[in-house]
């Protein structure tokens, strides 16, 4: 590229082994990227609320099809994920956290937390639903 | 490392022509997406018994439970808290990825197009079914 200085690059994923950490940076990213189009979904479900019972309708059946709930469980769990890796942010925003067990252990709490979470959640709303 | 120069300067040429360094919005963005994520938190705590009582009602309870003002700014405030978040998250992933400047000004664009055209339309929505409509 015209301009460009030599700049040193620094080492990239295919240099490391996987780590739980790396892991948990990787699909922190993922799940905002996921979570960003997943907002499209609650918008659609308002707009049709707004527009239509019958609108509503539809959109509320594709939503609770198989496919439609699949989504949904994966659009939850990214959002329970990726806000437990917000918090561990914060606590690695105060300067603490940052040792070889506290990170290892929030990275094992970010995972476990929203897997456990999810269903706790699914359980909830298939109760309400009843 | 360097060849080209004896120069240890990481700026290129252009650069510093132009006089142009860091472009001194990076803590303002790190700053901005700690306090959206903290309101999307709060928001989303708040938001959630309200989305979970919806599952599975017909139209007219999801209509009647919006039509509740509470219900209404919560949600109102947990969609613009979002897609601030969403905004500025999405710039951060492109500036990472998209390096031609032409592809990386395109989608910086689109990102906030579709971002202030997802917050804009659910808002809409929101006050729409809120007002009575």
């Amino acid at each position: 590229m015209a301009g460009a200085a030599e700049r040193p690059l620094s080492p990239h994923l295919q240099i490391y082994r996987p780590m739980l950490t790396m892991m948990m940076s990787i699909v922190h990213r993922i799940t905002g990227v996921a979570l960003y189009f997943g907002t499209l979904l609650l918008v659609i479900w308002l707009v049709a609320a707004a527009s239509s019972p019958a609108a509503f309708d539809t959109v509320n059946g594709l939503y609770g099809s198989w496919i439609g709930l699949l989504v949904l469980v994966g659009y939850s769990w990214a959002l329970i994920h990726h806000a437990l890796g917000g918090i561990r942010h914060f606590i690695w925003d105060t300067g603490a956290g940052f040792g070889p067990e506290a990170r290892e252990w929030m990275a094992r709490a970010t995972i476990g937390g929203s897997i456990g979470l999810t269903i706790l959640l699914w359980i909830i709303i298939w109760l309400v639903k009843g | 490392m360097s060849t080209s120069s004896g120069s240890t300067s990481m700026r290129t040429p252009r650069r510093r022509v132009a006089g142009l360094g860091s472009a001194r919005s990076g803590t303002g963005h790190f700053w901005l997406q700690r306090v959206t994520a903290l309101s999307n938190l709060i928001l989303v705590v708040i938001c959630l018994p309200i989305v979970i009582g919806m599952a599975g009602q017909g139209h007219a309870g999801v209509v009647a439970t919006l039509g509740n003002p509470l219900v209404a700014i919560a949600l109102l405030l947990l969609l613009l808290s979002v897609c601030m978040h969403m905004r500025i998250g999405m710039q951060v992933v492109i500036e990472d990825y998209v390096h031609a400047e032409g592809a990386k000004v395109l989608a910086l664009i689109a990102n906030s197009f579709f971002t202030i055209a997802v917050g804009f339309a659910g808002a809409f929505a929101i006050l729409k079914i809120s007002f009575g409509g």
